[in-house]
């Protein structure tokens, strides 16, 4: 017998996504999967005044949470940012009685102009993805949750169509995987993206 | 014509159509099957409750044919038209040409006179406009690859018929027969008779017009001067006219107005000697950009619509049984043989024309008739001598039972022959192809929709807006922007504005009972539509949310909170706080619009409005004081941080 589905909410921020070529097939490829809650902050809050109380209600309903969005400045979309800054309330997400989101995973999935070869140390970004991806690590730890390697898809901007359509396979099958857990967790964590290598990390 | 004849005629026609058309629909077969079969029946070879006097209705009817393209005219916009010279001018004429080359030959080869041939060949060689059209567009197929090439060859054969005309008398000059008659009978004389031109009075008919006696140069001019008499007045004359009509806010006059127009167009081109459908389709298309065009379109319909039904019904009475009876074999033969030629040719330019399978054969099915315009030309070609009146007879029976019989061809073209073609499209085209449409109605453009208008443009939308003041409309059209006059709680009007495939109406108008009256037609006829409701306040609000609307805006709330704002930071607030409070507040005040709407039911039997309204706002105000239940900028607040880490920090 395997395991119950988990089921997955993903909080997709892209504040253009009339102009993206990347993202927007990414998120094409799952938002109707089943076990999937596809939740478009910008669309939801064009001028920013985040429901709380309903983003808190979607929490709790969902075992993985997956942050999808493009890297802007090395970090999240200014919404997504906000929606941090408010959702996580100390006392319901953190502290000695924010106990809402313990045992929940993290997923970030992040698109990158830059090419892997550019995050490293001494080359043009300096920094490595999980270097740069601490604050949001951490945030997640802080609330009890545990963070997974994040899926990167980088160099999207001389992506071709196949390209794209390749990575965005790849999403969906980590996605199933990992709902279905048939995800080899502690496999994963040995390589600095989720999607380096799937074959040698989704059991079949 | 007695008024009892005329009433008794007018009941016969009105009583078969009330019950053969619903029961034709019913089988699936269509109005205009029903309307033939109707006439067939009440025709002097079914039930015999008309006689001959069904050929005057027939010509009178025809009229409704010269509606049908006004009509046509105003969906057509003069730009669109020229972008379809090519199909018209190369699919027409290739059409008209082959098809009477052919029945010409083979008329030959059955021993015609090649004169007599040509004329037969020519007559042959049209479709039926009203048919065809009428049936396109109940099946919703205007807007087809066939529907659209359809339509240019339609055009293309309301051309020819006028150098036909002109062409007939010298046929049986040729000949040697006519001579007599021919000095009588100049080709323009003739016209008249052609396509409506009969139905507007004998005098026309019986040759006393302008250009009779004219040298060839100077009909051609006066010819000539009427296009452009007709272009310059549309352009220039009608506009100011139906302003100041608009302007009495009589809608009966309007439809009077309207229907001048149609008419006087019909007897300008009698006069000079064009076929009153082209006249009235030219003066469509002039039209097509003014701002009235809604409008007419709304008031001709109805008209349009009956006469044509009474011409369907003529048609189908015309059929000549007797005949049928005498040579059922050789009639079955003519029908059949003038179908497979016309097929023939249609399809092979709908081979040539690059068409889809599905779409080829609906084109060259619903063109194969034999037109109206052939009972008037066979006619007139018997006058002339040219073919023997027998043999006019004859045709015109072949052509009267291939109209009766196209209904049933294209019936068993959409249940027997498509399912098995694969290729079935019937994507519409692009939506400018025959005429413009927005996705977008709005209805009012006073304070409100105008400014919803402008930011649509400015957004690369363009909005059909409807508006009930014509001094207004004038103003706007001058702006240049997409204003039609008209009242947008009638159901044709919002019809012709494109109601059927537009996405959203805006409904911006100051007038409550009109609002309302516009909710109840759109809920009731187009359920697909997004309502999107301007209210003047809060109790408009309730009244319409009642009445399912479900995009409600209050024209005060944004202002107010605005004003708010300011007044909170003049007061000492940081702006994005008080933009955040501005932001809640809406939230909270919406939600319990529609929560003090719900209760206002139960209240509503025992307070006067007014009394309704101070308690309505009394409850507001003390929802106000609860504090909103959900906290929603308490993430940047850190009282509670400072709470449980404050003390160990320090």
């Amino acid at each position: 017998m395997s395991p119950p589905p988990r089921p997955i909410l993903i909080l997709f921020a892209h504040p253009a996504l009339e102009k993206s070529r990347v993202n927007r097939v990414l998120a094409r490829k799952v938002r109707d999967l089943e076990g999937v809650t596809f939740h478009d902050l910008y669309e939801a809050y064009p001028a920013f005044d985040i429901d709380v109380a309903h983003e808190q209600g979607l929490l709790s309903e969902h075992d993985l949470i997956v942050l999808q969005h493009p890297f802007f400045w090395y970090s999240t979309p200014a919404l997504l940012k906000e929606w941090e800054d408010l959702v996580l309330q100390h006392g319901w997400a953190y502290g000695s009685r924010g106990t809402a989101l313990r045992g929940k995973r993290v997923l970030s999935v992040i698109t990158t102009g830059g090419s892997e070869a550019a995050y490293q140390p001494g080359a043009h970004n300096r920094f490595t993805m999980a270097q740069l991806l601490a604050p949001i690590e951490q945030t997640a730890r802080l609330c009890g949750m545990d963070y997974l390697p994040p899926f990167v898809v980088h160099g999207t901007h001389g992506m071709d169509r196949q390209e794209i359509e390749r990575h965005s396979s790849d999403y969906l099958r980590a996605l199933v995987a990992l709902r279905d857990g048939r995800l080899d967790l502690e496999q994963a964590r040995a390589y600095p993206r989720l999607n380096t290598d799937l074959d040698a990390i989704i059991r079949h | 014509m007695h008024a009892e004849g005329f009433f008794f005629q007018a009941f016969v026609y009105l009583a078969a159509a009330v019950i053969a058309v619903p029961l034709a629909k019913r089988l699936g077969l269509g109005s205009v099957l029903g309307y033939l079969l109707a006439g067939m029946v009440i025709g002097p070879f079914g039930l015999g409750l008309i006689g001959e006097e069904g050929k005057d209705v027939m010509e009178f009817a025809e009229f409704g044919v010269v509606m049908m393209l006004f009509l046509i005219g105003l969906e057509l916009q003069p730009a669109l038209l020229w972008r379809m010279r090519g199909p018209i001018l190369g699919l027409g004429g290739l059409q008209v040409g082959i098809t009477a080359a052919i029945i010409a030959a083979l008329a030959v080869l059955a021993g015609l006179p090649w004169q007599g041939a040509v004329a037969v060949g020519m007559t042959l060689a049209l479709s039926s406009t009203a048919i065809v059209l009428q049936t396109l567009s109940e099946k919703r197929l205007m807007r087809t690859d066939a529907g659209q090439s359809a339509f240019s060859v339609l055009l293309f054969q309301d051309i020819a018929v006028i150098p036909m005309l002109a062409l007939f008398p010298l046929l049986a000059v040729r000949a040697g027969s006519g001579g007599a008659d021919f000095s009588a009978a100049s080709p323009a004389g003739h016209a008249a008779e052609i396509s409506g031109g009969t139905a507007l009075g004998a005098e026309a008919a019986h040759g006393t017009n302008w250009v009779e006696g004219l040298a060839a140069w100077e009909q051609t001019l006066v010819v000539l001067a009427a296009v452009v008499a007709i272009v310059v007045a549309g352009r220039y004359l009608l506009r100011p006219v139906f302003r100041v009509i608009a302007g009495t806010r009589l809608r009966e006059l309007f439809t009077a107005a309207a229907l001048l127009l149609v008419i006087g167009i019909a007897l300008l081109m009698d006069q000079v000697g064009l076929s009153p459908a082209l006249g009235t389709f030219l003066a469509g298309v002039v039209l097509a950009n003014s701002e009235y065009r809604h409008e007419l379109e709304s008031d001709i319909d109805p008209f349009k619509g009956l006469l044509l039904a009474v011409f369907f019904i003529a048609v189908g009475a015309s059929v000549d049984f007797n005949l049928i009876q005498d040579e059922p074999g050789q009639i079955a033969a003519l029908v059949g043989g003038l179908l497979a030629v016309k097929f023939a040719v249609l399809y092979a330019l709908g081979r040539a024309f690059r068409m889809g399978l599905d779409q080829n054969l609906l084109f060259a099915l619903v063109l194969a008739q034999g037109g109206e315009f052939a009972f008037v030309l066979l006619t007139f070609a018997a006058g002339q001598r040219v073919i023997s009146p027998e043999l006019s007879g004859w045709l015109i029976a072949v052509v009267a039972v291939s109209m009766a019989i196209t209904p049933i061809l294209l019936l068993v073209n959409e249940k027997l022959l498509q399912p098995r073609v694969g290729t079935r499209e019937r994507v519409e085209r692009a939506m400018d192809e025959i005429h413009e449409e927005s996705p977008v109605i709005i209805a009012g453009f006073g304070r409100v929709g105008n400014i919803v208008g402008r930011f649509l443009r400015a957004n690369g939308i363009r909005p059909t807006v409807l508006e009930y003041d014509s001094d207004h409309v004038e103003v706007l059209r001058k702006l240049g922007l997409d204003v039609y006059y008209g009242d947008a709680s009638r159901k044709d009007l919002l019809q012709a504005a494109g109601a059927e495939r537009a996405k959203l109406l805006i409904v911006a108008l100051d007038e409550q009972e009109r609002v309302l009256g516009i909710l109840e037609t759109v809920r009731k006829h187009f359920p697909h539509l997004e309502v999107l409701v301007r209210a003047s306040g809060r109790a408009e609000a309730y009244e319409l949310l009642d009445r399912g609307a479900t995009h409600v805006y209050r024209e005060t709330l944004d202002s107010s909170l605005r004003i708010g704002v300011d007044a909170l930071r003049l007061l000492g607030s940081r702006a994005y706080q008080a933009h955040r409070a501005a932001q809640t507040f809406r939230h909270h005040d919406e939600q319990s619009v529609r929560e003090l709407g719900r209760m206002r039911h139960d209240r509503k039997a025992y307070f006067s409005a007014a009394r309704e309204r101070i308690q309505a706002l009394e409850e507001l105000m003390l929802a106000d004081l609860r504090k909103p239940t959900e906290q929603r900028d308490a993430g940047w607040d850190t009282e509670s941080l400072r709470e449980e880490y404050g003390t160990a920090s320090s």
